[in-house]
């Protein structure tokens, strides 16, 4: 499974409950408090990160493996 | 963000005026997918809203929209669905927009049973004017207003809704976004008065008071006093504010019952 992470780096406010919830530990906040991800690919694509973000500031573009064979 | 939710949004006024890690974007986050989900075109779907913090959502969505004067939000949503009774109407509302100013026109928008969304987004505190407590606050709080702990005990939205007359209540928390959206589509599709209470962080005001500074933190508090209807945990736990639908029945709805007294009258003149 491979993973994209879209942020929008003018909407994100740093506040951290994406990088708490990530149960893969892939997100971090950067020098300038906003999100990076910075082990994509231990994403498992839950998009948890997602749907809790007050900000609509990130999108989790999920490509699994037999949709590439396809 | 699916291209559906980014058309539901009015993206010229992003990023939104919330604080950082502040519920109501979550809401919002949710709102949007409940609407997308259910396939209701923009134009079918009125929100009308009120003052608060709360209240600014509906400048965010791309439907018709109303921002109303604090606590009538309700008020004004009656009279849009008296008119055009076919029109989806979604009434998010602070707690104190709701229950305080406005704790009237909810109980009495519960007893008609018309068919509105009314979306409680309670964080417990009026934190656009600076963390006065609100009549959800509860006992032992403390509030800019409340310095030495709040006396007032607070109101169970859930209950006072079931009692007033609300055909469809439910409760959730903005750290359990899936029954967010769930419950949101629930009283979308649900024909009467429809009550979701959202139990929203405000980390500004009632987080750094009460010893819960960060979204983080509060979203953990959520995940940690509540518990889901009919669970083993509740159960177990009965200090536990209990999630989940709490009423969902029929019962003649107003505005219909509005159109058979219009046909009625006219068949004897």
């Amino acid at each position: 499974m491979k993973a994209q992470h879209i942020i929008n780096r003018h909407w994100c406010k740093g506040c951290g409950i994406c990088v708490a919830f990530c149960p893969k530990n892939v997100l971090e906040l950067d020098m300038e408090e906003k999100v990076v991800a910075v082990r994509p690919e231990d994403c498992i694509g839950c998009r948890v990160c997602e749907f809790r973000c007050p900000d609509l500031a990130i999108e989790v573009i999920v490509e699994r493996e037999h949709e590439r064979a396809a | 963000m699916d291209i559906s939710i980014k058309d539901y949004i009015r993206k010229r006024f992003f990023p939104h005026l919330w604080c950082p890690g502040c519920g109501h974007g979550t809401v919002l986050n949710n709102l949007l997918r409940a609407v997308a989900e259910l396939g209701i075109p923009k134009n079918q779907i009125v929100m009308v809203s009120g003052i608060g913090c709360s209240s600014r959502i509906s400048g965010y969505v791309d439907f018709h929209s109303l921002h109303t004067l604090h606590g009538r939000a309700l008020a004004f949503a009656t009279g849009v669905k008296m008119s055009q009774p076919h029109l989806n109407i979604i009434v998010p509302m602070g707690d104190g927009d709701a229950l305080a100013i406005g704790g009237n026109h909810f109980i009495h928008a519960c007893r008609r049973n018309i068919d509105l969304t009314a979306i409680v987004m309670n964080n417990r505190i009026y934190g656009m004017t600076g963390g006065q407590f609100s009549p959800l606050s509860g006992k032992g709080i403390l509030a800019t207003t409340a310095p030495f702990r709040n006396l007032d005990p607070a109101f169970d939205t859930v209950n006072l809704a079931i009692s007033a007359g609300a055909t469809f209540v439910a409760r959730t928390t903005t750290y359990h976004f899936k029954e967010i959206k769930e419950y949101i589509k629930k009283a979308i599709t649900h024909k009467g008065f429809s009550v979701v209470e959202i139990l929203s962080q405000c980390p500004t005001s009632f987080g750094r008071k009460n010893k819960l500074a960060s979204p983080v933190e509060m979203l953990k508090f959520f995940k940690d006093t509540t518990a889901l209807l009919g669970s083993k945990r509740l159960e177990q736990g009965p200090d536990l504010i209990p999630r989940g639908i709490f009423v969902d029945k029929e019962v003649p709805e107003y505005t219909e019952e509005y159109q058979k007294l219009i046909k009625r009258v006219q068949k004897n003149t």
